[in-house]
């Protein structure tokens, strides 16, 4: 597990749903896992290939989707599947937008595919054998989790650059 | 909840807004500042196809983008947009603030970039550095009587 790529997606969600939410946010837990991913709510899956590869899941319940929908929307929302989805999508989107920007700043280039929303009751495809950092943000709208997988696939362009030719 | 000064044309119309955004929710918050700044939404559009018939249809003052949109995405509505209207104001708004991204939107034309999500303070400044180069209907920002003219 290298911190280095999981660190800006931390500061990158912490960053969002604190200006999102207009409120601070807390770190709650923070542990590592192993398993097939189960998901606590309506969950976002982001697969990022190139440079460095990996996936990241948001996951939060329907309840926090739609209070979290309602401060981004400015008046109440009503409960639908649609509006959860669309708020999972729009959290996960600005999370990775985020993230992607200060990796990318820093030289790494890669791929990011569009969020899969996952709502069914099996463990997420692509979880498995994946050692993951998992994290509970606590927000005022509720529990936000965090599933992070990402490891080097190259070394950076750069540093690949500096190498020197064998003869 | 911070107050802002209402950003006015000269002729002391609201601005006018052709918000883009395939997320409803982006949508809706970019809806909100506007009205904080005293503004008009004049159209809303959920890909790059659509923006660029809504903005033929209702000429809007401002253009708010996003980026990463289906059918067509931002960056090519931007072009394709400037290409027919060299006057337009087209403000980015995306997650994805790379500098590849921001140059390539700044070359296709588009004003000013604003990375999501948007803080209402930095958009307000953005929106009077693009409205203040608009000729004739709307000038550099005034303030008065707790207003900006422009």
């Amino acid at each position: 597990m290298r911190m280095e790529l999981i660190q800006p997606f931390i500061n990158a969600a912490d960053a969002v749903f604190a200006e999102s939410l207009q409120a601070p946010t807390k770190i709650q837990d923070l542990s590592m896992d192993e398993d097939t991913y189960r998901r606590k709510g309506v969950a976002a899956l982001i697969a990022i290939k190139g440079d460095i590869e990996g996936r990241v899941i948001l996951d939060l319940s329907p309840e926090v989707a739609v209070k979290v929908a309602s401060h981004l929307a400015g008046v109440e929302v009503k409960a639908s599947e649609q509006v959860v989805k669309e708020t999972v999508c729009e959290l996960a989107n600005m999370v990775i937008g985020n993230s992607v920007t200060l990796l990318n700043d820093q030289g790494f280039h890669f791929k990011v595919f569009p969020p899969e929303i996952h709502m069914d009751e099996t463990g997420l495809a692509g979880s498995e054998d994946t050692e993951a950092l998992v994290i509970c943000i606590e927000t005022p709208c509720g529990s936000i989790y965090l599933n992070i997988a990402m490891h080097y696939l190259h070394r950076r362009r750069q540093e690949r650059n500096t190498v020197p030719a064998l003869d | 909840m911070k107050q802002f000064a209402a950003l006015l044309r000269k002729d002391n119309q609201p601005v006018r807004y052709l918000v883009v955004d395939d997320s409803v929710f982006a949508r809706k918050n970019l809806i909100k500042m506007i009205e904080m700044f005293g503004g008009e939404v004049a159209g809303e559009a959920g890909d790059g196809l659509t923006a660029i018939a809504e903005f033929n249809r209702i000429s809007p003052d401002i253009v708010l983008m996003d980026i990463t949109m289906p059918q067509m995405e931002g960056i090519e509505a931007v072009e394709r947009i400037v290409r027919q209207h060299a006057e337009a104001r087209i403000v980015m708004v995306s997650s994805v603030g790379y500098q590849e991204n921001i140059l390539a939107a700044l070359q296709k034309g588009a004003k000013h970039f604003v990375q999501k999500p948007v803080k209402p303070e930095v958009l307000y400044e953005i929106l009077r550095y693009v409205l203040s180069d608009v000729p004739n209907a709307v000038g550099v920002p005034v303030a008065m009587a707790g207003e900006h003219h422009i």
